[in-house]
């Protein structure tokens, strides 16, 4: 499903970004980059300082011949991209919107390690396994 | 130890038993330590475990630097290992960051090309590693800190000893009680003792014994002193960074070991953490998922015998059955957390997801469970599973599965509750706590507003009706509705209630003293007005003076219910429309409910202006008014209480004016007597809708106020939003 999981830092760099090998990741990243500017779109779209579960998921972004963009930002405007192919039956909203909790709640974890430096690339092997069975679940 | 692979798994395993047991027969037998020569020996030895430490060490040694080699094939020579890779560590400390790399995972290949950089080392290690079990002295293979480091190489002798005994090569913590017996039959009396202490504890390589245990209690009161608080991360980060583990390293750790995800380690949790360090120190894996034995025991602090036999899940539903010791400073911050959770899904979704502090969930369990253990069982396990399981596969799958059911459970029960409440409310005054609830539990159950408000309508519509009547409410059709939280939004009630009343100004009016007939006139009577139809209306009118009021309620609602089933379609679609439009808007919060309140109350005022003139003018020219009180009966459908006032007015002068109607189907004497009845009723009924009405204008003041005051929240807080 997810051909693409990237978590961006509030500074739009990404802290992590996995692909499934068997496509040219470098034109995930682009497709990743580019919807950077969807999403800093849609955040200054919502004027609102109260920020939920609704407003944290952005939806899809932008969908292209072969693939759909979703878009999700947490309060501290971290933001995680899935490129989804959409040759796949179509995902539900719910279940994107499920798949990008997982990912919030794998994130908290990762920031709660004291040994790990906001900032830093991710490399906590619980948030790959857990990147990697939502990758891997669809596929 | 490392040739067996346990290093791989972080514990024997079964098959890395068998393997350790082959290579000690081999060993034994004078052999060289090698996996090709348990082939090769087909009928080696039992292995005898009876060798002193220096035999052992000896032994060790001769056979360690044969191990690494022969660790890589041997995979492939035992038996019934599942598969796994014999990874074997290279012994020691200083050997444990080459092997480990290789260590972990897989296959022989790699361990092989690790075990034989060590080799030369790993004899040496070995000895000195059985020696501190013989030795007991301070001086530790770990080429780390040496004070903080060798009373753990006392702690980790203490376990070793055993190990080293009845195993030559083996690593100190292994503790495989599986098969045991054919060990045990040829251990001299000494090793007899070794193994059964080994085989008494359970299957479990990462098993922290006693010394470990009390080592780890001593370090974690220099660091905090109540054995039954926290370790901040960042306490916890310095010591043991002091371990000089790779940061990476320590990250993983500190993941497995902090189970509830609390940033913070309890005892049992730095315990766990310690003794993966010191593990990872002596050239262990670290394992991917925190084993059983170092599961912070929410149980029992002490009882390590408890650990090996509880899976997660069963340590975990038993942990809110006890109160953890170590847990308990947390236990009343969940308990706080929890009824607060119950508000809220949306909440308690982000406490699932672990916004929150831990501490919550851990006291979740304990406390909750005991006093609710089937609301415990879900709503705790939930919440607890996905924080602090996460490294265990159950954990996760609950996780998963609590992901979709908890958000619904506690959301169908609070809204169930809020159904509940707002019902209740409803049914005669509208008390402002409906409000808030309905407030409350508008930001909630959005996709579900349509269809519940449509049921709201419905379950509104009974209880309203029943009120005016004062008569038994009928059964509310749907009663527990999820989506309650949006209907029950003051908006809904009072739409409802307004609805209601006017629905049963018509309806009581339509009952009629003879309730068949007004049902067949009533049913169409509806449908017809619907359509906005001023012969519908008419009609509808007409057979309101007959229908007494005070005919049962039962009359009231079937007919109510007929026509609230038709109304209601129309209604919902109205109120679909409204509310869709509406909760958009505003669904994240309960200002929202309040604004949408108010924005709704703003159409009830306007419909209500509207109403008002048609009631004037119902009042004075029957035909005239039939448009207008079509579209106020519309308008009341849509809401607003005040036209239920309107419409009890008209119902009184319609009332009058349809005995005047020739259209009444019914008797004139009937229908007179039915008049008076209904002009009875109708007046009582004007009466509670006009307290009604200014009760909900009160409200309405009020909403209004709460949002002007949320905008100007709002205006403030937004300049930070896009920070």
């Amino acid at each position: 499903m997810a051909v693409c999981i990237a978590v961006i830092a509030k500074e739009n760099y990404p802290l992590y970004i996995r692909s499934t090998p068997t496509e040219d990741e470098l034109k995930f990243h682009y497709m990743v980059h580019t919807s950077l500017d969807v999403v800093d779109e849609k955040i200054s779209a919502m004027g609102k300082a109260l920020v939920d579960q609704r407003e944290l998921y952005l939806g899809l972004l932008y969908p292209t011949e072969d693939y759909k963009v979703y878009g999700y930002v947490t309060n501290s405007k971290v933001k995680f991209v899935m490129v989804v192919d959409s040759s796949n039956t179509a995902l539900r909203d719910n279940e994107i919107c499920s798949m990008f909790r997982k990912l919030h709640n794998s994130y908290t974890d990762v920031m709660c390690n004291p040994f790990y430096n906001p900032g830093d690339r991710i490399q906590s092997r619980a948030f790959d396994n857990m990147v990697t069975s939502m990758m891997i679940q669809v596929c | 130890m490392e040739l067996c692979g346990a290093t791989r798994l972080g514990y024997f395993g079964r098959s890395q038993f068998y393997i350790a047991l082959k290579l000690v027969a081999v060993a034994q037998s004078g052999f060289p330590l090698r996996v090709e020569s348990i082939n090769t020996v087909k009928d080696l030895p039992l292995p005898r475990f009876v060798a002193s430490k220096n035999e052992q060490e000896s032994r060790h040694a001769a056979s360690y630097s044969s191990d690494s080699e022969s660790q890589g094939s041997y995979s492939g020579v035992i038996p019934p290992p599942p598969g796994r890779g014999q990874v074997k560590k290279g012994p020691g400390s200083h050997d444990a960051v080459q092997p480990r790399p290789s260590a972990d995972q897989q296959e022989p290949a790699s361990p092989v090309v690790s075990p034989q950089q060590s080799p030369p080392a790993s004899p040496h290690t070995w000895r000195k590693h059985n020696r501190h079990p013989s030795g007991g002295n301070s001086e530790r293979p770990l080429t780390g800190p040496g004070p903080f480091w060798s009373p753990f190489g006392d702690a980790q002798s203490g376990s070793s000893a055993g190990d080293a005994v009845w195993s030559g090569h083996s690593p100190p913590p292994p503790q495989e009680n599986w098969d045991q017996t054919t060990v045990r039959t040829v251990a001299s009396a000494t090793t007899a003792n070794e193994i059964r202490r080994q085989s008494s504890s359970c299957d479990d390589p990462w098993k922290i014994t006693d010394e470990q245990r009390q080592y780890y209690i001593n370090q974690f009161t220099t660091i905090q002193p109540d054995l039954n608080g926290f370790i901040p991360g960042s306490a916890a980060k310095e010591f043991f960074t002091k371990s000089k583990l790779p940061i990476l390293e320590l990250s993983h750790i500190w993941e497995l070991s902090d189970f509830d995800k609390d940033g913070a380690l309890t005892l049992d949790e730095f315990c766990a953490a310690f003794h993966l360090v010191v593990a990872r120190k002596n050239g262990y894996d670290l394992p991917e998922k925190l084993p059983e034995s170092l599961m912070p025991k929410l149980i029992d602090l002490e009882d390590s015998a408890d650990v090996g036999d509880q899976p997660g899940e069963v340590g975990y539903s038993g942990s809110p059955a006890e109160a953890p010791p170590s847990k308990s400073p947390s236990m009343p911050s969940l308990n706080q957390t929890w009824p607060e959770l119950n508000q809220s899904s949306e909440q308690w979704e982000t406490f699932s997801e672990r916004s929150s502090s831990s501490q919550t969930l851990t006291q979740f369990d304990s406390n909750i469970a005991p006093a609710d253990p089937d609301t415990a069982i879900v709503h705790p396990v939930p919440i607890r599973m996905t924080p602090s399981k996460i490294h265990m596969q159950e954990m996760e799958l609950k996780r998963t599965s609590s992901d979709h059911t908890n958000p619904t459970s506690p959301l169908l029960v609070k809204t169930s509750d809020l159904s509940e409440e707002s019902k209740i409310n409803s049914s005669v005054k509208f008390p402002s706590g409906n409000t808030v609830a309905d407030g409350y539990s508008s930001s909630d159950s959005f996709p579900s507003d349509p269809e519940q408000i449509g049921s709201n309508v419905t379950r509104q519509r009974s209880h309203s009706g029943a009120s005016p009547d004062n008569t038994a409410p009928p059964p509310p059709p749907p009663r527990p509705q999820p989506s309650h939280s949006r209907s029950s939004s003051l908006d809904m009630n009072r739409t409802f209630a307004v609805t209601t009343g006017q629905q049963q100004a018509g309806v009581v009016a339509h009952p009629p003293a003879v309730p068949p007939r007004p049902q067949p006139s009533q049913a169409p009577g509806p449908s017809v007005h619907r359509p906005v139809d001023a012969d519908g209306l008419i009609t509808h009118t007409s057979t309101s003076p007959q229908q007494i009021p005070e005919q049962p309620n039962f009359a009231d609602f079937s007919q109510f219910e007929v026509f609230a089933a038709s109304n209601v379609t129309e209604e919902q679609d109205n109120e679909a429309e409204k509310h869709p439009d509406v909760l958009p808007a505003e669904k994240a919060s309960d200002p929202a409910g309040s604004l949408r309140v108010a924005q709704t109350d703003g159409k009830i005022e306007e419909k209500t202006a509207a109403s008002v003139p048609a009631n004037v003018s119902k009042g004075t020219t029957p035909l005239a008014p039939p448009p207008k009180p079509v579209r106020r009966r519309l308008k009341s459908e849509d809401e607003l209480r005040p036209d239920v006032d309107e419409h009890t007015q008209k119902t009184g002068v319609l009332a009058a004016v349809l005995a005047s109607q020739p259209s009444i189907p019914r008797s004139v004497g009937k229908d007179k007597k039915a008049i008076q009845a209904s002009i009875r009723r109708n007046k009582e009924t004007n009466t509670v809708l006009a307290r009604l009405n200014s009760e909900l204008q009160q409200q309405l003041k009020d909403v209004l106020e709460e949002r002007i005051s949320l905008e100007v929240q709002l205006e403030q807080l937004r300049p930070f939003s896009h920070l």
